[in-house]
């Protein structure tokens, strides 16, 4: 690894400032990803600029509409707040899966979704959560769905200079389920073959929303729209859910690597898609 | 526990115990002197590759760059010189070429130059400044693909040996031998059921957690210090001085403390070069692995490509047996292929066998021993043929076995005749296990089980020990201890002297000061060096029996010594009222012994394994697990039950998910501990264990060694619970989820398979 400088501004205006006058620097949140990168030489920085000092990254605050998650919050703080906990489980679930306990000491939601892996994690269920994401930069700010977000395997939709800020995940409510599942071959340390993030609103019994979005099988993490949709005004039994798990697979674009092999995982999102449904069905039955 | 011991048997607190809890234990990457230098590596990014040019001069220039080597630094290497650094004979070039590549490489991660500096990280981006232009070679990858003509040549030196004769063709075939007993042929035609497979197992890695580490100091008067971390000391001398052309005396090895080798870390990689760097730069020099070093440039073991097939009567009896072994070598010829056909069938009694094994050289890296070395790969065909014989057959798969289990003089078909060895007593005590019997407990479970022999090595080894006036004594040995040696050593010791463990002091010493000790390996340890200390305190109870006789004025042989209390003629002392007073016999009393053991005894397990198989995923969750094993005697208990739950382990990873994952180039994709998904605490279930005594009665305590045979059986019995579970055989190593769904897929659209 080459020396780089530090910085740790204390605001958000002070990192945008800092970034605007060193093309060459990167942004760190928990590092969990860029400092293994920068270590096997895959990324290399002249700057790194710390963004867990200023106060609108690590905003975590809920009201009526949803939560503000602070693009920083590390995930330990996610699971560990009990009213962010009860009004989205399976949010505080996806923060509780990402490595172990000293990760989710320092790893954030933001970098998940910024390190643009077509494996991470957090990213199918922010899809299926309808996230969108805040975003500062020279030209001032914007806004974009979590869905948009991710243009590549590591990049992201972020131009020169601009910061991810925080993510806004409207509440779910009553009759509102969400649930992720990935599958690795261990029971821990391990990066997904395939991840199924879903969500699904039942009103008087029926389907009326549902998301699904997958993990590992695209360049990207991948919106399977016409899986959710097809659930939409349907009981949420098990044939709806085998046909939106059989649409799920058909939208999965999976290549051959040392994680698992095309077709396997292809399979996969079908059986990951049907189990993560039936768990939310649960949890929006649950839930009323 | 046998009560004609009061030591041998129990379980007291370790010696290195409390620095290693505390952290004060020091290892190779804890290690530091005055003026240290850091070295770094560069290795080859191609598989296979002719070095055209090297141009150091950026990497030279770099700031802070103190030293660069190549393969230039080092002395020719005659091209017919042969070593034996302790794992047999070897070509002197072979050893020199794995240590730095000359003229070509031939796996990505093979070593080609190094730099010393002033931090790692200046030494690293020199090294990446360091220009060689290669020509890059097609590249060869499983025996099977390196074995067909046409194949890529390695090494355009090597002829194959063809059954004991050097022949003149080019090969990457090092070696082809035979073991032939009785008449196969016949064997099979009086079969009544024939079970026959094609099995492949991949390369994997021992997976220690400390990554190889070494520093040098070529001192001023010649000498040559290291200090690292290894399984055998005097090996990493002779290697380190027969690479740089010294006489041994000039070289001296302080071994450090080790955080894992499974075999692995017996082969010299790094200490020749940091004690190049060292010669050029006059100061010492570091080098520590990174965990892709370790995966891509140390030894794994062979991947490997068996046929076997078994032949037996109506009534169980095995006939005959036959069985095709090609191993994986890595870049130089030694694949553990020789040991993988003395175990292959080393369980059975069978009166028909031909076995034919292949050493291979492939464009991956060169391969080291690993845990029982080559029985693993064997005993994954034998076993999971053997429970499907009990299949056909209608047999229970334990009883099968016993109808055919090797005893006292069953003859192996590499020559041998066993002495007294316990498989039969595996077998039973696997049958009376309760963990055999209780049921399941749930769906998509199955049960499987296996046996596994490993023979075992003695090997030289020294020991002195000498009395301290308050009746304690300091035990000075040459074995690394990397699984409580330095306790089970001790221990026999202390009870040839009537002493407490905690009485008896060891220390692991470097190549200076203790006779010549083979390497931690072989599970000959506690064997060997155990023998060496009871062997030394016999030499201590012998010379304080003359001083009690000169104290008592009595004659020698007079004296008796019983349990550490010395009598004669009413006279009695005990070991430390003795040691107290020797100051006014003679003075100290020190006793020695250096052995060379023979009467060896082979060690057998067998594992229990009860698998869940999510027929939806093919994951396979191993619900319960039991480790069965012949200890000869167990010195220390706790240290054989952690022998036998690692080396399960281990089999269970190799087993299910540990595999090097190489791209058509020859590039391993996966040398992370991330991607190479060995077990981690999470995935296994707690390891029950059961240790099995049957004396060997050539060792003084009747010590077999329990290091390695522990990790044979599991992959086959692993194999066979997935059978019970999922209803398909696997015939491929590793067992992971995409493996067993695609074997689940194919036997749905072919139901009788
Ligand atoms: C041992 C271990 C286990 C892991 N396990 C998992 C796992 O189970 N599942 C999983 O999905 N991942 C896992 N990861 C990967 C990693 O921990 C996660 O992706 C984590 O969420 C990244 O967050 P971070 O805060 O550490 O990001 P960082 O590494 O700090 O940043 C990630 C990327 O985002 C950029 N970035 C950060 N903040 C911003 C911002 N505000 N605006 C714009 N760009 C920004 C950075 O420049 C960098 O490129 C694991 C990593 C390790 C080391």
């Amino acid at each position: 690894m080459k020396w780089f400088d530090y910085a740790a501004p204390g605001s958000l205006s002070e990192a945008l400032g800092l970034l605007e006058r060193n093309p060459g620097a990167l942004l760190l949140a928990g590092g969990t990803d860029l400092l293994v990168q920068m270590r096997a030489r895959r990324k290399q920085a002249d700057l790194l600029i710390d963004v867990k000092k200023a106060p609108e990254l690590n905003e975590l605050s809920l009201d009526a509409g949803g939560l503000t998650l602070g693009a920083s919050v590390p995930c330990y703080r996610v699971y560990g707040n009990r009213d962010v906990a009860r009004a989205f489980p399976a949010l505080a679930e996806v923060a509780g899966l990402i490595g172990g306990t000293q990760i989710q000491g320092r790893a954030s939601i933001g970098g998940n979704l910024c390190n643009a892996a077509p494996s991470a994690d957090a990213v199918p269920l922010l899809i299926a959560l309808s996230a969108r994401c805040r975003i500062a930069g020279p030209g001032g700010e914007r806004e974009m769905a979590v869905e948009d977000f991710c243009v590549a395997p590591g990049r992201n939709a972020l131009g020169a200079g601009e910061i991810l800020v925080s993510l806004r995940i409207p509440a779910g409510g009553a009759g509102f389920g969400a649930h992720y599942l990935r599958f690795i071959p261990r029971n821990e340390m391990d990066i997904a073959v395939v991840g199924s993030g879903v969500s699904v609103r039942l009103e008087g019994g029926v389907v009326s929303a549902a998301r699904v979005a997958l993990a590992a099988v695209a360049p990207t993490p991948l919106f399977a729209r016409e899986a959710g949709d097809s659930l939409v005004g349907k009981a949420p039994d098990a044939a709806a859910i085998e046909e939106a798990a059989r649409l799920a697979s058909a939208a999965a674009r999976p290549i051959s690597d040392m994680r698992g092999p095309a077709e396997y995982r292809r399979h996969l999102c079908g059986v990951l898609t049907r189990r993560a449904l039936t768990a939310a069905v649960a949890a929006a039955q649950g839930g009323k | 526990m046998s009560t004609q011991y009061t030591v041998v048997g129990t379980r007291p607190v370790r010696h290195d115990g409390a620095d290693k809890v505390t952290g004060r234990a020091i290892y190779g990457g804890d290690f530091t002197a005055a003026g240290l230098l850091h070295g770094f590596i560069l290795r080859s990014p191609h598989a296979h590759a002719a070095i055209k040019r090297i141009d150091v001069s950026k990497a030279t220039a770099y700031p802070g760059v103190k030293a660069v080597v190549t393969a230039d630094d080092m002395p020719p290497a005659p091209g017919d010189k042969i070593v034996d650094l302790g794992e047999g004979e070897t070509p002197l070039s072979y050893v020199r070429g794995n240590v730095l590549a000359s003229g070509k490489v031939l796996y990505k991660g093979h070593a080609v130059a190094a730099v010393a500096a002033v931090n790692p990280h200046v030494a690293e981006e020199a090294a990446r400044l360091i220009e060689i232009d290669y020509e890059v070679l097609p590249c060869t990858l499983t025996a099977p693909d390196a074995m067909r003509d046409g194949a890529p040549i390695l090494h355009a030196d090597l002829r194959m040996k063809e059954l004991g004769q050097k022949t003149d063709r080019v090969s990457n075939i090092s070696d082809h031998f035979r073991h032939v007993m009785g008449d196969a042929e016949k064997g099979f035609a009086e079969a009544e059921v024939v079970v026959e497979g094609e099995f492949n197992t991949s390369t994997v890695h021992q997976g220690y957690i400390e990554p190889h580490n070494a520093t040098a100091l070529w001192n001023n008067d010649g000498r040559i210090h290291v200090w690292c971390s290894t399984q055998g000391s005097f090996v990493v001398r002779d290697a380190t001085a027969c690479v740089l052309d010294q006489p041994v005396s000039q070289v001296k090895v302080t071994p450090l403390e080790i955080g894992g080798g499974f075999g692995g870390k017996i082969p010299v990689y790094l200490e020749p070069v940091a004690a190049l760097l060292s010669k050029k730069t006059g100061r010492p020099v570091r080098i520590l692995m990174s965990r892709q070093d370790v995966f891509e440039g140390t030894g794994p073991t062979p991947g490997s490509h068996l046929k076997v097939k078994i032949g037996a009567r109506r009534d169980g009896k095995i006939v005959a047996a036959q069985a095709w072994l090609a191993y994986e070598a890595g870049a130089y010829p030694g694949a553990m292929v020789g040991p993988g056909a003395m175990c292959v069938f080393a369980a059975y009694d069978i009166a028909n066998v031909v076995i034919d094994g292949y050493d291979v050289v492939v464009n991956k890296p060169s391969t080291a021993a690993y845990r029982a070395p080559g029985a693993t790969n064997a005993a994954f065909a034998t076993e999971t043929l053997m429970d499907e014989l009990a299949a056909k057959l209608g047999m229970d798969p334990i009883e099968l076995r016993l109808a055919n289990a090797a005893k006292e003089g069953t003859r192996r078909a590499d020559g041998p005749k066993f002495r007294k060895i316990g498989c039969v007593e595996v077998l039973q005590a696997m049958k009376n296990h309760p963990h055999y019997s209780a049921p399941l407990g749930g769906p998509n479970r199955g049960r499987g089980v296996a046996i596994g022999f490993w023979f075992n090595v003695g090997l030289p080894s020294s020991c002195t020990i000498s009395v301290n006036a308050d009746g304690t004594v300091n035990l000075v040995e040459g074995s690394t201890d990397i699984g409580g040696t330095r306790t089970s050593v001790a221990m026999q010791a202390a009870e040839v002297l009537g002493l407490r463990a905690e009485e008896v002091l060891p220390t692991v010493v470097d190549t200076d000061s203790v006779g010549f000790t083979g390497v931690t390996g072989g599970s000959r340890t506690t064997f060997a060096t155990g023998w060496a200390a009871h062997d030394a305190a016999q030499d201590v109870v012998r010379q304080m029996k003359e001083r009690a006789a000169k104290l008592w004025e009595a004659a020698p042989e007079s004296v008796t010594c019983e349990r550490g209390v010395y009598q004669s003629n009413g006279h009695s002392a005990t070991f430390r009222e003795l040691a107290a007073r020797i100051g006014e016999t003679s003075g100290p009393v020190v006793g020695r012994a250096a052995v060379n053991p023979r009467g060896v005894g082979g060690s057998f397990a067998g594992a229990i394994a009860d698998v869940e198989v999510d027929p939806e995923t093919g994951k396979t969750t191993v619900v319960r697990f039991t480790s069965v094993q012949d200890a000869g005697r167990a010195i220390h208990p706790s240290y054989v039950e952690g022998q036998m739950q690692g080396g399960s382990v281990q089999g269970i990873g190799w087993a299910l998910n540990e595999e090097y994952f190489m791209n058509g180039s020859g590039a391993m994709v996966n040398s992370s501990l991330l991607d190479y998904r060995m077990p981690t605490a999470l995935d296994l279930p707690m390891i029950d264990t059961q240790i099995v005594e049957v004396p060997n009665p050539a060792h003084p305590f009747g010590v077999r060694g329990v290091g390695e045979a522990n990790i044979v059986p599991p992959p086959a019995a692993l194999a066979n619970a997935i059978h019970a579970a999922a209803g398909v055989r696997m015939r491929r190593l590793p067992m992971n989820p995409p493996a067993v769904m695609e074997a689940i897929w194919r036997k749905s659209t072919s139901p009788d398979s």
